[in-house]
């Protein structure tokens, strides 16, 4: 990499400010456009056909009733979505999850599609279509899914990762082991072990936009695709590797997103809504309904964790173990194999060993979901972790910060950490307020800290002078937090000008070139990092300019404060020219200014969180309530505060919904009951008290402002410190989430 | 020198070696020539790897420098949300 991305350290004018972002006039006022607020001439309206059933057989589809209804255009099944994946096992369980093939394996998933003039020819075919299915036995549960008995969902999956390799498939499709020391000699000399398993149910990312596009293929092979996204560079490889198009005929723009969370990091049903624009020959929009979300998208694993941690009188723990069993739906993953590297990521252990299970089940095929899969590791690791606190009689965050991870330190999952940020975040927590303030009558309190890896990526960035000396900034990472506001922030640091005067915009796939998704944290860490490049970059054309106009070698002019100046006073003492002075000559100085960056940009650096929560029980009714929550976290910089804090809170608010009340429930049928917001209940405004954040900033050495991510790790804790409040609240180990109120009533009774 | 070490599951590609002494100075070239000593890894390389240098934590800028000495981790190219 060409561009020196390290941390200097310099006063800033626009980064650390809170103007307006760009795109949030548009988005309350309902103009922002987003995933089916777009259309097209002739446009067909797309419903796809689910399976009934959790696990069955296609025999046959008979769509001959369907084509014949009046308005129709298109049907399509498995068999117009050839296998085309060649061997690769991960794109091959994308293209399955879209349209099942030999089996229908889970309820909600896709058989056939339809395209037609109007939603009711539609629904009305879709009604006519008949699959033959035979009903084959289901298994649902993480644990059930691994016992001997099991109906197996694939035959040809044989447990990876144990010696001696298996000789008949599982549901267990591999086994993943890190750690380091002797856990028995360290669980040997501990004065005091704590030993639990907990349970987490499956929840979903909860974004309020559903999956939406438009399709458009063309008789000459070029098509084009609208589509809600958290990464249309990765949905276009998606697409065109599934569909056999050539990358560059296949444009795919980005609509505003209503949350993703890491929902919208590999195609559902954008390959499906081609296939029906290539066989029907005209535009098609697809948009899943709210049930469809739910069946058949996006959810998180299921999991059943046990976790042991011996420790001495002092609280210096001796020895921390954890087995991890994560459903991954009905295809493998990777979900356990994360938990049991983050599990124990926070603290400096001489003695760890974690395991990892993936495990098969008949529900939906599970994606990403902010910091995948830390959230339920970390719920059980920081439950035994106070569990341990209360049976030593020591502070909880005290014997965190004994225990916590520093530069140094061998981390669980194996590399020595360098300048790391957990040690601050539990000094922050111990002199909060918050820590201190008295506690109300059924009231209890609950910390808990929170790791997550953090990533970069391939990022490309354009940045183009106007004649006006405005801004325009094309990124192709989509903006799902206010990056907009924050990279528009960045260049104007960079160049020296007001914010107002940068534009920044989402470019699609054909006007710039490729950018991973916005996920791991990476969207402002990433697409920052190429801004400044490629705002630099401008700034060496524009000296160029100033050179040319004063007719100066270019060694003698130099960038400040958003001016060239001509350096000492052998020019003439020459006034400074601004952008817009440069811009305005650009005609005849050599053309259009512009900078371009190509990077990757790697070294986003591991992010820790503490979260305090306070809890306040209902004890005959089992209901709950957050009266205050404090979340604490290392931004490195915060470019934008504001989004900062904001993504602070996001990551909170949809903890706290998953430790007390979101559940997928399934009856014995393995068919899902609750797919809707009225039965599956994300946290409401009124159910929530204000968050409240504190920024720590400690410098990024691998970002030139020292930025690093900030989306995923405030998902982490929320978990675990909502668990241990409730237990400290009611006196009794929560141990399953969610913590709903029938569970704490169980609790109370003693059968929890 | 470095040693690398490998995740368990790439470890029955590597003659189930846990840890491999390479004479490399970027990730590049380490990655060249463990596949080149090791042929079944190929495919890993391709597709699932991120290398941990000192701590950091590298998915794609396989131009990286390896101080001599460095701790080297090869490890599951994660996903994110």
């Amino acid at each position: 990499m060409s561009f020196d991305a390290a941390y200097q350290s310099k006063t800033f004018n626009s980064v650390g400010t809170r103007p307006l972002r760009p795109d949030g006039v548009d988005k309350v006022t309902g103009r922002a456009r987003y995933g089916a607020d777009f259309n097209m001439p002739g446009q067909l309206v797309a419903r796809v056909l689910r399976s009934p059933h959790a696990h069955a057989r296609i025999r046959g589809i008979d769509t001959s009733k369907a084509e014949a209804v009046k308005g129709v255009k298109a049907i399509v099944t498995a068999a117009d979505l050839p296998d085309l994946t060649n061997g690769n096992a991960d794109l091959f369980a994308i293209l399955d999850n879209c349209m099942a093939r030999d089996k229908a394996m889970y309820d909600g998933h896709a058989v056939a599609a339809v395209a037609a003039i109007d939603e009711k020819a539609a629904k009305q075919a879709l009604k006519l279509i008949e699959v033959d299915y035979e009903v084959l036995p289901h298994v649902v549960d993480v644990d059930a899914a691994m016992q001997t008995d099991a109906p197996v969902l694939n035959e040809t999956v044989f447990t990876t990762g144990i010696e001696p390799a298996p000789t008949s498939p599982s549901n267990v499709t591999n086994r993943a082991e890190f750690g380091h020391g002797d856990v028995d000699a360290g669980f040997a000399k501990a004065d005091v072990i704590v030993e639990r398993s907990y349970k987490t149910e499956q929840t979903h990312q909860g974004y309020i936009e559903p999956h939406a596009c438009v399709a458009n293929c063309n008789t000459d092979g070029t098509a084009d695709l609208w589509v809600c996204t958290q990464g249309h560079f990765v949905y276009r490889q998606n697409c065109a590797d599934l569909l056999g198009l050539e990358v560059s005929k296949l444009r795919v723009t980005s609509s505003e997103i209503g949350g993703g969370f890491g929902g919208k990091t590999h195609v559902w049903a954008e390959p499906v809504a081609l296939a029906l624009s290539r066989k029907a020959g005209r535009p098609v929009k697809l948009i899943m309904s709210r049930e469809e979300v739910f069946r058949a998208s996006g959810p998180t694993s299921a999991t059943s964790i046990d976790v042991k941690i011996g420790a001495r009188k002092d609280g210096r723990i001796t020895a921390a173990s954890a087995t991890l069993r994560y459903s991954s739906g009905p295809y493998p993953g990777m979900w356990a194999e994360l938990g049991a590297m983050t599990s124990f990521a926070c603290y400096d252990l001489d003695n760890v060993q974690t395991v990892g299970f993936e495990v098969l089940v008949n529900r939906p095929k599970v994606a990403a979901y902010r910091a995948p899969s830390a959230p339920m590791a970390a719920f059980a690791v920081e439950s035994a972790v106070d569990e341990l606190a209360h049976t030593l009689g020591i502070d909880a965050v005290d014997l965190r910060v004994k225990n916590a991870a520093k530069e140094g330190t061998k981390s669980s999952y194996g590399p020595v950490y360098g300048p790391i940020g957990i040690g601050p975040t539990l000094q922050a927590a111990k002199s909060h307020p918050h820590m201190s303030a008295p506690l109300g009558k059924n009231q209890g309190r609950g910390m808990a800290c929170g790791f997550w890896f953090n990533f970069g990526g391939q990022t490309c960035t354009d940045l183009n002078i106007n004649a006006d000396g405005t801004v325009t900034l094309a990124v192709g990472t989509v903006d799902v937090g206010g990056s907009r506001a924050s990279l528009s922030l960045i260049a104007a640091e960079e160049l020296g000008i007001a914010y107002d005067d940068v534009k920044a915009v989402v470019a699609d796939t054909a006007t710039l070139g490729y950018n991973d998704m916005t996920d791991g944290s990476r969207g402002t860490f990433s697409s920052s990092m190429a801004t400044i490049s490629a705002a630099r970059n401008a700034i060496k054309v524009m000296c160029k300019r100033a050179a040319l106009t004063w007719d100066i070698p270019l060694e003698d002019v130099y960038w400040e404060d958003g001016h060239a100046h001509a350096a000492g006073t052998k020019h003439g003492n020459r006034a400074p020219l601004s952008v817009k002075e440069l811009a305005a000559e650009a005609g005849n100085t050599g053309g259009p200014i512009a900078g371009h960056s190509e990077l990757v940009a790697d070294g986003a650096g591991v992010s820790f969180a503490t979260h305090i929560c306070d809890i306040e029980v209902d004890p005959e009714t089992g209901s709950s309530r957050v009266v205050r929550y404090t979340v604490i976290q290392d931004a490195g910089k915060a470019v934008h505060p504001s989004y900062v804090e904001g993504q602070y809170q996001g990551g909170a608010a949809q903890g706290i919904g998953w430790a007390l009340n979101e559940e997928y429930v399934y009856g014995a049928d393995g068919r899902l009951q609750n797919p809707g917001f009225l039965d599956y209940r994300i946290p409401v405004c009124s159910d929530l008290p204000m968050i409240d954040t504190q920024i720590l900033e400690i410098p990024n050495p691998n970002h030139p402002y020292g930025v690093r991510g900030v989306g995923e790790t405030s998902i982490v804790p929320p978990l675990a410190a909502i668990a241990n409040a409730v237990s400290n609240a009611v006196g009794v180990r929560m141990s399953h989430i969610p913590i709903s109120p029938p569970r704490i009533l169980a609790a109370l009774d003693g059968n929890g | 020198m470095v040693d690398v070490t490998l995740w368990a599951g790439l470890r029955p590609l590597a003659d189930d070696q846990k840890t491999l002494r390479i004479e490399a100075t970027t990730i590049r070239e380490l990655l060249r020539k463990l596949e080149a000593q090791y042929p079944a890894l190929a495919g890993p390389i391709r597709n699932q790897i991120a290398v941990v240098v000192d701590g950091v934590i590298y998915r794609d800028d396989w131009s990286a420098t390896i101080p001599e000495g460095a701790e080297v981790f090869l490890m599951r190219r994660l996903a994110g949300g």
